[in-house]
């Protein structure tokens, strides 16, 4: 029984991949066919254009963007590979939206665990939870880089890079948060009324049936905070400026585009990647709790 | 340590009924302060190691006294004592074991596991559990199904389970919520034998809700006959299988379990304590 599940599950990562890798050919195929025979001024539509210029400064080759990849970020002596230099930008930006990510899941959680002990707290606080997400990045990340600017406690002095940490922090907290109460409210009467009856009190409670229940509900929100704390580093880079990461590579490159337009298809091609890393790790963080998610495996 | 327990806790317990119900009622309070009677008048005595049925229609409010004993709700009107204690105090003092219609296995935790759950919320040591748990296995026959988990099992099996959890602590009284009426009827034959034999090693009183007259006759000393708004007892019927009958498979062709059967029937059907008729939908 474990087998056919075990092999089943097998053959869903397989054709999981094999559809992924023909997303990627299917992205590529449109790209240069639209290219070989869209018109080349683009597709204008009542002064509105829906559909880019086909020339080469608009969108240029495939080939071209990969051969850009392996030539030289500039023209000065010692300047590294453009992959090299994502690859760097991409290590330090996931560095920074780790500890984003990590900062926000344990907040995340607590307002969960808060909301779950409290049921006065989850009608106020939810509220306020949506609505902090509305407020725009943009709007944020100055006010949060001048507050940091003035911590300064002994020897320790706010960065930049914690400034970014926090804004992503502030994305990836929501969809813990969220998912984390539902999985904490998850177990059936049956099981809390069970616990009643062994005279277990809200913290045994907690630890024998409300967190294991929740790791179904926690996998997914993980990954969606994980993916949220991507966003939120490379947004928060540019809206900062903080320097060294791949959100600040994006524009730079870009900036260079009238001249050298392929080079500026690297670092997106490298927030991509970040973002399927971190999705990886989290997964690998959830096959650690595989036990406790046994309806989820089941089905 | 066991010589004082011996000296002071069963010379009580001997004298003292294991659930004794004083005139209890429960009303429920619904939505725009509408009010259900779900009981009224219960008086019942439940004797140690006496096997009690409650029976009735849908809605008579068997579970829902079933829960007052088991301070998962609390009464309304009336008192009710376990082992002469509150049912409060009685479930913090875990004098009960419960077991539900559905068996309520944590998924995670393995057959074992499921079965030292009570024990390891009570902080019995990790040695003491696993000679628990390994005698409850067998007493439920699930030896070689120690580490499955319960997606794996049966329903019958996964219920045999919710027993032995039930009874890990040794607890002196059971609540059964129909805990056999998801199962087909040749292994809810077989769990009910099953029943009679762990009942009678461990001397447990027990209450235990059910729909099926044949099974409240086969395993109960008692039967009590329940009726609906507002929930009630209108009879008690005592099961007189006469001396020396054993309740074992061949009790189904006895003819004082026909009469029991006959009894129980009666008491359901008949129009005696209502006055306003309809008992039975
Ligand atoms: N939590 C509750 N809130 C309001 N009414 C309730 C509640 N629990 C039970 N009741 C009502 O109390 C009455 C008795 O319910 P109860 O569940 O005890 O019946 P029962 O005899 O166990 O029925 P069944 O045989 O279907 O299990 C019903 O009318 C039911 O609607
Ligand atoms: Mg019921």
């Amino acid at each position: 029984m474990t087998m056919t599940t075990g092999a089943g599950l097998a053959r869903r990562r397989w054709s999981a991949l094999l559809w992924g890798l023909l997303g990627v050919v299917l992205l590529a195929v449109l790209w240069e066919g639209y290219k070989a025979i869209g018109p080349p001024t683009g597709v204008v539509l009542f002064d509105t254009s829906i559909l880019p210029k086909t020339d080469d400064r608009s969108m240029p080759h495939l080939v071209d963007m990969l051969s850009r990849a392996i030539e030289p970020v500039n023209t000065s002596a010692g300047s590294p590979p453009v992959w090299v230099a994502v690859i760097g930008a991409a290590l330090t930006s996931l560095g920074v939206a780790a500890v984003g990510w990590a900062i926000g899941s344990v907040v995340g959680f607590l307002i969960a665990l808060l909301m779950q002990r409290l049921q006065v707290a989850e009608r106020a606080v939810l509220p306020w939870l949506i609505l902090s997400q509305t407020v725009p990045l943009i709007a944020l990340a100055p006010v949060i880089v001048a507050w940091g600017g003035k911590i300064q406690i002994g020897a320790f002095s706010w960065d930049r890079w914690m400034s970014v940490a926090v804004i992503a922090s502030y994305l990836a907290f929501f969809p813990v948060a969220v998912g984390a109460l539902r999985g904490l409210q998850s177990p059936d009467t049956i099981h809390v009324e069970l616990m009643r009856t062994y005279n277990a009190g809200w913290f045994r409670t907690l630890l024998k049936l409300r967190l294991p229940a929740s790791v179904p509900y926690l996998l997914p929100a993980l990954r969606l905070g994980a993916a949220s704390a991507i966003v939120g580093t490379v947004v928060a880079e540019v809206s900062t400026g903080y320097k060294g990461g791949i959100g600040r590579m994006i524009i730079e490159f870009a900036q260079s585009g009238t001249s050298d337009p392929a080079k500026a298809y690297a670092p997106i091609a490298g927030a991509v990647v970040l973002g399927l890393v971190s999705a990886g790790i989290v997964a690998l963080i959830g096959l650690t709790l595989k036990r406790f998610n046994r309806q989820e495996a089941a089905s | 340590m066991t010589d004082t327990a011996r000296t002071t806790a069963p010379t009580p317990s001997e004298v003292l009924p294991a659930i004794s119900v004083r005139s209890a009622g429960k009303i429920f309070t619904v939505a725009k302060g509408a009010e259900v009677q779900a009981l009224t008048g219960i008086d019942l005595t439940v004797a140690p190691g006496e096997f009690v049925s409650l029976i009735g229609p849908s809605g008579c409010g068997k579970s829902t006294l079933l829960r007052l004993i088991a301070d998962l709700d609390s009464a309304t009107s009336g008192e009710i004592l376990v082992f002469g204690k509150t049912a409060r105090q009685a479930r913090l003092d875990q004098e009960y074991g419960i077991a539900f219609q559905s068996a309520g296995l944590l998924p995670w935790r393995s057959v074992q596991a499921n079965i030292e759950l009570p024990l390891e919320l009570h902080g019995v040591g990790k040695a003491e559990r696993a000679a628990r748990a390994e005698e409850l296995i067998e007493l439920v026959g699930l030896t070689d199904f120690r580490s499955r988990f319960p997606d794996q099992l049966s329903g019958g099996m996964q219920q045999r389970v919710a027993i032995a959890r039930s009874l890990a602590e040794r607890p002196k009284l059971l609540l059964m919520d129909e805990p056999f009426g998801a199962l087909d009827e040749m292994t809810r034959e077989r769990m009910q034998q099953e029943l009679v034999r762990i009942c009678s090693e461990t001397g447990a009183a027990v209450v235990f809700v059910t729909h099926s007259i044949p099974e409240a006759v086969f395993l109960s000393d008692r039967v009590v006959v329940m009726s609906p708004r507002p929930g009630r007892i209108v009879d008690i019927v005592s099961v007189d299988l006469g001396p020396g009958t054993s309740r074992s498979d061949s009790l189904r062709e006895n003819p004082a379990f026909f009469a029991g059967v006959t009894a129980v029937r009666e008491a359901l059907h008949g129009s005696p304590v209502a006055p306003l008729g309809a008992d039975l939908r």
